[in-house]
């Protein structure tokens, strides 16, 4: 019996029973303490769960609710208004859903919703593709293979802001690293393509960017639900004479896909956000080809200072990630309770 | 205690070829990743013009201008004012003279540094603390609304920075918070709580709920056991947690840039925008995230133990 | 285990507690010190070293807080809109003027000027204008003009002094081959030395902003625009754009900038503004560059590129003459706590002397005492250019949204030149709808 899991919980992901239900074993308890005498009995319980409970969970409820809730509502607050931060002595007017349907109806910002859902797509199926196949082939366990690990973890613990910044340096056609080797490696002149200057080439350099940063996050978790499975599940195959590939496709895949599809929220809702890195790397061009909609969100808010119309578009954001979060969620549950 | 944790899952343990197969890819994607960052050190090392030449130089002579120009601010003189000063044994000043420049201070990248560890630290010991806790009162107590409870934790990392920026701003400059490490520990200590409770709270439904039972049955009281018992088999659990809330707040920028200026920036919007002559200094922001990423690499490493095994989220078997 | 949780725990306490410790107290000197905000360049590191004679004279302290250009308007403009303390005196861009007077943001600084007998025409007309005036030619004055600016080129003398060089050009133009006088000729210069070999590596005619992020294609596009015909708006009737913003003169030009993009550039320069610039023209990639003045005492002085091999021109001119102002005014910020002291550095600065000495560390003054010396003429390479320069100025809007119109203005222009999209004709249109109703929503237009 699998304890009550809760979404997205690294209860469920491994396969661990608690074969006592915790009803009995608290009852234990309690009989134990009303047979005891009263004296030992308090030093038995000691402070009661509940007030543990609330001791616990208090303080991190407490700092949720003052630094998110708190800024979630003056945002909804002033996604009614047409407040501008930059004439803080204007007057202030109730717009009502105008922002709102402004928001929705302007192809810009359709554009940088187009922009970050291509983005999000192929960050994540190629961070997916390479992050397995590498856990896969370290989990082979080969020599040296710490090592090599290490290694492979360090570009995820660089600065999304400072990487993009130093990858703008890479991509640089004339003086950057990136097409010197495409030149060395295919013969193409190195001056021949840029990455960052044209509108079809760009969207892949942010997407190759974010890759090489975050593919080490995907493999790790990978990895954990690599080795979550347990021998006998495959020797019990060997025993029934089922190939590698059948092995693959109906043990390992199965039962590595919950981590998979943890690692996809994490990543999806990270991607979905994403400001810094492309920020640093093109400023949303040329044009407005690699413009996210973090970047458009930023140019309302700080550049155009129209803070209510942002503070609409951010609540539409939240409410699209919270919504499919929430659906995804349920599908990790159903994947997880197969 | 954790009985085997499964470390090779295949069976018929992979033959020799195939081992030697998964190295070698394993190794050239490692070797084809390393190299844009390797190319970065090396650049720290390279005097600025090298650093810009067309084509790209491979082969150069090193220098430590780079690392000179990140510690320090130079000023330009006229070389007749230069050849007047008395000579001088600091190396960064020989190297700045040699340039016709003069060293007239240190620059902000040092304090921006120990910014960045006071924050990064501070946030990431308040998050794995308070999560730590929080997290093992969702996976023993019976709270209500658990579920619930749960995904408003995780929602909260849903909302993009830039848009609670201004609110947090101004609330931050209320309450005089603005600009101040404290402000930052705790906005950054918010953010990694969702994932510090909900990685924690995996680790610890992994630990069986009867070793407290009987320590709780032995005279223990929940806190106690608690300490004593859960702690110390969470620890790996713990040390996952806080490298990943680590790296975050380490690393973090837009909440850093639009919340910070002179007191406690930290140095990730400092980096990007160390300016030499007009133009970006490649050596000197080169070096700058070399010398930013040290830490992070040997906390890494020195718990890389710990993080691998940890991240097997405890595999334990009854 | 255990060991290592206690050493763990032990190392929260210290932390924590030190952290807390340093994050809350306030680090306060106690003699008086006033901040000036500006960008991080190199005018602002010569100010720094300027500024300690005053500090001399009036015991007063200095801090700076220096932010690079790309975000120096959102930091600041952000500070300002917040009534922030940071800063006692701003070295705001000129197109603030507009806000930050409307808003309050600066003090007015009419009374200060008459009392201390500081002249407006002790400073050439246009910084007058440009870095102080608001509304535009009201004697409403809200900063003292501190760093005159505007765009300019350099070029590689060395490469055009080459004889075989000068011998093709002359067979093909029939003209010396020179710095261009107008956009005629600078085209013609510019593809000249498109993909030509010059000391054994390829090089590209011109190097032009074209940034996205923050101001650069237009502080780029301007500089063709103005003297091809392009007006903001109907010198007789303000905010009425149609037939000036996109008159066939302006679309002209805008096609011009972009056939210099396409046939004159560099690869790969598609987001590129101040710092790519000296970048690629240090870098021996480009034979002429377009950057601001406040950068050419550094280029001459460069080991590389200066001394003889680098030349300086004006903007090229067409039907009419017009360079983009660049420059900025020092102003007292109105939420200061330290408002008479900031008043007294703007007294000290204003002085001739001062201004003599500004000059010569970096700066550039823009008092008459300075611009009208004999020896000023000579006193640069770049000189000469920069006087021609400050006399055909014009500024971008300095109105209270003029953030709106700037990013306007760099969508539609960075989307045609750069993203190939539509037609300059339809860009400028678009631009002309985008504009009024920014004027519009700001009560400017009906």
């Amino acid at each position: 019996m699998l304890t009550h899991a809760t979404p997205g919980s690294q209860a469920f992901l491994c396969n661990t029973a608690n074969t006592k239900p915790i009803m009995t074993i608290n009852r234990t308890l309690e009989r134990a303490a009303l047979a005891t005498p009263a004296a030992m009995s308090s030093r038995l319980r000691g402070l009661s769960d509940r007030a543990i409970a609330w001791l616990f969970i208090g303080p991190t409820m407490l700092i949720l609710l003052v630094i998110n809730i708190f800024p979630l509502i003056w945002t909804i607050k002033l996604s009614f208004t047409n407040y501008r931060a930059n004439r803080p002595n204007a007057n202030v007017t109730d717009v009502g859903i105008d922002n709102y349907v402004a928001v929705l109806t302007d192809p810009d910002i359709w554009l940088a919703m187009q922009n970050t859902a291509h983005f999000l797509f192929w960050t994540i199926l190629l961070q997916m593709l390479i992050g397995f196949t590498l856990a896969y082939l370290i989990d082979r366990k080969f020599r040296g293979h710490g090592f090599w690990t290490t290694m492979i973890l360090i570009p995820m613990m660089l600065s999304p802001a400072v990487v993009g910044n130093f990858w703008a340096f890479l991509y640089q056609p004339q003086v950057g690293l990136f097409n010197y080797s495409a030149a060395l490696l295919s013969g193409v002149s190195a001056s021949s393509f840029s990455m960052l200057g044209s509108v079809t080439l760009a969207p892949w350099a942010i997407v190759i960017v974010d890759t090489w940063m975050w593919t080490p996050y995907v493999m790790l978790i990978c990895l954990a639900g690599l080795r979550s499975i347990p021998d006998y599940i495959y020797e019990a195959a060997e025993v029934d004479r089922a190939s590698k590939w059948r092995q693959f496709w109906s043990i390992t895949l199965p039962m590595v896909m919950p981590f998979i599809m943890l690692a996809v929220l994490f990543r999806g809702i990270e991607n979905f956000k994403m400001f810094d890195m492309v920020n640093l790397l093109t400023s949303g061009g040329p044009g407005s080809a690699t413009e996210l909609a973090s970047i458009t969100l930023k140019r309302e808010a700080f550049e155009k200072w129209r803070t209510g119309y942002s503070s609409a578009f951010a609540i539409i954001l939240f409410v699209a990630v919270f919504g499919m979060a929430n659906m995804y969620v349920k599908a990790l549950n159903y994947v997880k309770n197969r | 205690m954790s009985q085997g944790i499964s470390t090779a899952h295949s069976v018929v343990e992979p033959s020799d070829t195939s081992r030697w197969i998964a190295g070698f890819l394993v190794a050239l994607y490692a070797i084809i990743t390393i190299t844009p960052l390797a190319w970065i050190i090396l650049t720290g090392f390279k005097n600025p013009a090298d650093a810009i030449s067309y084509p790209p130089k491979v082969i150069f002579t090193p220098t430590t201008q780079g690392y000179c120009n990140l510690f320090t601010t130079r000023s330009r003189q006229t070389p007749e004012y230069i050849a007047a000063l008395p000579a001088t044994e600091a190396h960064c000043e020989q190297i700045a003279r040699a340039d016709n420049t003069v060293v007239a201070g240190t620059s902000n990248y040092i304090p921006r540094f120990v910014n960045s560890l006071i924050i990064a630290f501070g946030s990431t010991i308040l998050s794995v603390g308070l999560g730590v806790m929080a997290a093992y009162a969702f996976s023993r107590f019976k709270v209500p609304l658990k579920d619930d409870l749960l995904f408003f934790i995780l929602s909260t990392r849903m909302m993009p920075p830039i848009a609670v920026a201004i609110p947090i701003y101004l609330m931050y400059r209320e309450l005089g918070l603005s600009d101040t490490r404290t402000g930052m520990i705790l906005l950054y200590t918010a953010v990694n709580i969702s994932l510090a409770v909900w990685l924690l709270k995996g680790f610890i439904d992994e630990i069986p709920r009867e070793y407290e039972e009987a320590a709780m049955v032995d005279g223990y009281t929940r806190l106690q056991a608690f300490r004593k018992v859960v702690l110390p088999q969470a620890t790996t659990g713990i040390v996952a947690t806080a490298i990943f809330c680590l790296i975050f707040s380490w690393n973090e920028y837009a909440f850093a840039v639009l919340l910070t200026s002179g007191e406690a920036q930290t140095a990730p919007p400092f980096i990007p925008i160390i300016i030499g002559e007009g133009g970006q200094d490649w050596p000197a922001v080169a070096a700058g995230t070399t010398l930013f990423l040290v830490p992070i690499l040997v906390f890494t490493v020195l718990l890389r133990k710990h993080l691998l095994r940890g991240i097997t989220f405890g595999a334990v078997r009854k | 285990m255990k060991t290592l949780l206690k050493k763990l725990l032990a190392l929260a306490g210290i932390s924590l507690a030190t952290a807390l410790c340093l994050g809350a107290a306030p680090a306060q000197a106690q003699d008086k010190t006033i901040t000036l905000c500006w960008a991080a360049w190199d005018p602002a590191n010569a100010l720094v070293e300027l500024s300690k004679d005053f500090t001399a004279k009036s015991g007063v302290k200095m801090k700076f807080e220096f932010v690079p250009w790309p975000n120096f308007a959102d930091r600041m403009l952000n500070e300002l809109n917040s009534k922030g303390k940071l800063c006692d005196l701003m070295i705001g861009d000129s197109q603030w003027i507009g806000g930050s007077a409307e808003s309050g943001h600066y003090v007015k600084l009419n009374d200060f000027f008459a009392k201390e007998g500081i002249k407006m025409t002790d400073f050439a007309p246009a910084t007058v204008t440009g870095y102080a005036e608001w509304p535009k030619n009201t004697p409403n004055y809200w900063a003292l003009p501190a760093m005159a600016d505007a765009v300019g080129w350099t070029y590689r003398k060395d490469w055009f002094a080459k004889p075989e060089l000068r011998a093709e050009f002359k067979k093909k133009f029939n003209r010396g081959l020179a710095a261009p006088k107008t956009w005629t000729e600078f085209k013609q210069v510019s593809e000249f030395f498109q993909g030509r070999v010059v000391d054994g590596k390829k090089v590209y005619g011109a190097y032009i902003y074209t940034e996205r992020g923050s101001e650069g294609i237009t502080m780029g596009v301007t500089n063709v625009l103005y003297p091809m015909g392009f007006k903001y708006q109907d010198p007789k009737k303000p905010y009425a754009m149609d037939g000036f913003v996109n008159s066939a003169d302006a679309v002209k030009a805008l096609e011009f900038y972009k056939s210099i993009y396409k046939g004159s550039t560099a690869p790969g320069m598609t987001n590129a503004y101040m710092g790519e610039g000296l970048d690629a023209f240090k870098s021996g990639q480009v034979a002429m560059q377009m950057n601001f003045f406040a950068f050419f005492p550094g280029l001459n002085k460069d080991p590389v590129v200066g001394g003889d091999k680098i030349g300086f021109f004006a903007n090229p001119s067409d039907k009419g003459k017009g360079v983009q102002l660049g420059g900025q005014g020092i102003s007292v910020v109105a939420y200061s706590p330290n408002q008479k002291e900031a008043l007294q550095y703007i007294k000290w600065f204003a002085d001739p002397a001062i201004q003599k000495k500004w000059q010569a560390v970096g700066g550039a003054s823009a008092h008459n005492a300075v611009l009208n010396d004999p020896g000023y003429a000579e006193s640069a390479p770049y000189a000469p250019a920069f006087m021609e320069s400050m006399n055909m100025v014009v500024d971008f809007w300095a109105e209270p949204s003029y953030a709106e119109l700037l990013q306007a203005m760099q969508k539609r222009v960075h989307d045609y030149v750069i993203a190939d999209k539509g037609t300059a004709k339809e860009a400028l249109d678009a631009l002309v709808v985008d504009w009024k109703k920014i004027f519009k929503e700001d009560g400017k237009l009906k």
